[in-house]
Formats: structure tokens, sequence, C-alpha cells
């Protein structure tokens, strides 16, 4: 067995939760400027120019790109070979999160009770979701979830005989419904199949590819750029405010379901759509 | 709209005068600088469950300008961190209420529902759009920071903010014209309907 000691879990998290913090994507930033390119609001041109701006400003201060800097998602492939030494595994990467907030000069947006409401103070205890996978590495993901965006996701466990129209629909119209709430242009996630919770498993899971690649299967990739287009065309624009480029992206993720049922998970993601790993 | 085509800037001086509001027109692009208030959820809530107590205000609202924003710890060296807009819809429970008080402008970001509307157009308030998402850029224009109210709340902690050339835009001028909707209407595309 491969030894992973848990304070370098620590370490990785809190620095992955201060990169992803500071560097958006060179993803993002090559379908904003091609954003740009295509607007032709002035208002939302601006919108897009400013964006850029603000990202670079924030690379090179190291700055956050977004004073939301969310609730710590964090994704774990361990492999089976390896093992964590040390300390609680879990107790690691929360500890990560508390101190890559902490020395980031992160905020701490997080409640210790959905309705008390009184603030943790160090954005703990962060979300974790763990796979065991083959091999004897870790990779670990740090995906900052702002909730301007998560505000306005949604789940719906359509029927069988809904089929792909219903699928599509519901998609549009949970970004139509959100209208600039979520800080458009937006990247948008989807899971369909599975049972309810591994269907908005799925959609974040979606929100880890590039914006700009596409579903391995060409039926859903055509679906990601049919939706893409028509979302396109909402006129909602950068903002909210008017324009073409209301989506960057739309990610697919699919997974072998029930004869009963249809879920479908739509989880929205602003322009600041963050995401780092590093492999153990 | 006349923003969308003028070019320049109008710079304002804050607190905002009523007259400043009443020329106001929704599209224009604004910088602003002076004094504001920082409020979000947990503190309009407070504000507005004082005001339902008959109980006075940490701070008087009136003539004040609120920018829905919870920022990011100052790093040393700064006076704040990244400052980006929140959501303002989860706060039209409470605006209608402050907008009675004397508040009389609003930064955020997106949709108002349709009582924050009819408030701001019965007392003459304007809502501003600031760009969400441009914490760094926005942190910019901060030269001031100090907790005024509520400081066991943190990030949600009611600040005076010192701001100067703050970018925004008037999404919803005082008569009631929505840039969410009017802004939209020259792109939507209906041939696009797949479903």
């Amino acid at each position: 067995m491969r030894e992973i000691a848990a304070e370098e879990i620590t370490r990785v998290v809190a620095e992955l939760c201060q990169e992803a913090n500071f560097y958006l994507g060179e993803d993002l930033i090559a379908a904003l400027k091609d954003g740009l390119a295509q607007e032709l609001s002035p208002v939302g041109q601006e919108c897009l120019r400013c964006l850029l701006d603000n990202a670079e400003l924030a690379r090179e201060e190291r700055m956050p790109v977004c004073q939301d800097t969310g609730m710590a998602v964090v994704f774990a492939d361990l492999g089976q070979e390896a093992m964590v030494v040390g300390a609680d595994f879990n107790q690691a990467i929360e500890e990560g999160v508390r101190r890559g907030y902490r020395e980031g000069y992160l905020r701490k947006s997080v409640v210790n009770d959905p309705l008390d409401r009184v603030n943790t103070g160090d954005n703990t205890p962060p979300v974790v979701h763990l796979r065991i996978v083959p091999g004897d590495r870790l990779t670990l993901t740090v995906a900052p979830k702002g909730f301007g965006s998560e505000n306005m996701s949604a789940l719906k466990m359509l029927t069988p005989a809904q089929g792909v129209e219903g699928v599509k629909r519901f998609i549009l119209d949970t970004v139509l419904q959100a209208g600039g709430n979520p800080c458009p242009p937006v990247v948008v996630g989807v899971g369909i199949g599975g049972t309810m919770e591994m269907a908005a498993i799925l959609a974040k899971r979606a929100l880890l590819r590039p914006v700009g690649s596409s579903h391995a299967n060409p039926f859903y990739a055509g679906m990601e750029r049919e939706l893409l287009a028509a979302i396109n065309q909402s006129g909602i624009g950068p903002q909210g405010l008017g324009g073409r480029i209301t989506a960057l992206g739309v990610n697919i993720e699919t997974y072998p379901t029930h004869i009963a049922g249809l879920p479908v998970a739509v989880n929205i993601s602003c322009h600041v759509t963050r995401h780092r790993s590093r492999t153990l | 709209m006349r923003g969308i085509i003028v070019a320049e800037p109008i710079h304002l001086k804050l607190p905002l005068t009523p007259e400043d509001c009443a020329r106001l027109q929704a599209g224009d692009s604004v910088r602003l600088s002076g004094p504001l208030y920082t409020a979000r959820d947990a503190a309009h809530r407070r504000l507005f469950e004082a005001l339902e107590r008959g109980e006075q205000l940490p701070v008087s609202l009136k003539g004040e300008t609120i920018y829905y924003v919870g920022p990011c710890p100052a790093p040393p060296g700064r006076v704040i961190g990244s400052a980006g807009p929140t959501t303002s819809s989860r706060m039209d429970r409470y605006a209608p209420r402050l907008i009675q008080e004397g508040l009389l402008a609003m930064i955020g970001k997106g949709e108002r529902g349709p009582e924050v509307v009819q408030a701001m157009v019965e007392h003459g308030a304007v809502y501003f759009a600031a760009l969400g998402g441009a914490g760094a850029l926005i942190a910019r224009t901060v030269r001031e920071l100090e907790v005024v109210a509520y400081p066991d709340l943190g990030p949600e902690a009611i600040h005076r903010l010192v701001v100067e050339d703050f970018p925004a835009i008037v999404a919803i001028d005082c008569r009631g014209r929505d840039l969410y909707k009017e802004g939209r209407k020259p792109y939507i595309n209906l041939t696009g309907a797949i479903v």
C-alpha cells in the first residue's frame, strides 16, 4: 500500500481553494473572449470586457475573482491501493478548507444550520464526494460554488414519456427563469438519468468538464450545442441586461436509469465556474 | 435607451439627492462617489424586524444608498477584499419597507419584483446594477471601510464604505422603466425555439 500523509492532503486542499478562487480557468477566459467577439449589445460587450479585466486583475493580485468564494465542494478519487495515514481523511480535507479560506482571505460563507444560520467562521464544513478508484493515487478537485447561481438550479423527475423534448424544455425553462440572477453568461451543468441524487451529482460533475468540450456521445453532443444556441437566443445576455451571450456552455452527463424514470438535474454556474485539481 | 448610446458615464456624488434620482434613466451608465452602506440577507432581516417592532435602526437610511454585498476579508495593506454585488431579489421581501424609511438607492444584481418597483416609483428611488462577479475590479473603487452595525454577522455585517467612481448601470429608474425587460427585447430571437 502506498501511504499518503493526511497533512499533505490538508496542504493541497488549502492551495486548491485559493488557486480556484484567484485563477479563472483558461477554458472560461477563451469562452469569454469568444463571447465578446459575438456579442452585439454594447452593454453586453462592456460587461464581458470588464469580466476579462477582472479575471486578469484577480490573477495578478491574487484576489478572489468573485467575493462569493463559495461553499467548498471537494471531489476526491482515492486509489484502492493508497492508504491515508496520520489523521482522519475527512478532517484532513476540512482542515485544508479552513486553512485555505483563512490564508487566502476568502469569504466565510457557510452557516452551521440551514435554519439557525450562524456563520461557522471558517467556511467549513465542505461538501465531499469520495470515489474509490483503481491505483494508488489520490486526485483532489476543489470546486468552490457560489450560491447566486446555485440557488437558480433545479431538479425534476420526468416520466419516460416526456422524453427528449421534456428534457430540453426543463433545461431551457430553468435557465430562462434564472434570468439575470445567476450572473450570466452562465455555464449549465446537466445530469440526466440515475436516481434523484445521482442526477444532481452528475450535473455538478458536468461543471468540471472544460467549457467548449463535448459529450462523447454524438447525440448528447448535439443536444449540448442545440441547447446552447437556444439559450443564446433568449435575449437575457451578459448580467441579464440584454444581449446574445447568456451561456458559455452546456455540459451534459448521463447515467443509466430505471424503467419508470427520467431524472434531470440542472446545476447553473456563473461565469466564474471554478475548479482546480491535483493528483498526489 | 439613452444610456446604451451615451458613451460617457454620469458622475454622481453619494448620498444622492431626489433630483439626481429623478434625472436618471434605465440604461444610464454611472460612476458613484461617496459614502454608502452594505447590507445583505441577514442584515436586511434584522433591519426589517427592528422596524416591525417599532425600534430605531442602527443607522438612518434617509436618502442613503445600500449596496447588496458581502465582501471578502481585506488582505494586509488593503481596504477590502473582493466586493461584487449579490443577487438583489433575495432582498425583495424587505426592500419596500426600507424604501418607505427613506432609502433612495440600491445597488445589486438581477431582476426586482413588482412590489419593489412599485415602492421605487412611489418614493422616487433608483436601482443600480453592478457587475456581478467582478469583485476584484469593484474592490479597487473602495477607499474606506468601517463596520457600523451587526458585527456578529461577519461578511453580512453592515459596513459603511466610501467609494470613488464605483461603476454601475441604472437597471430600474424611478419611473419603473426596467432594463432587465427593455434591454433584452432587441436580442430575443423566437426562431431559436427548439421545443
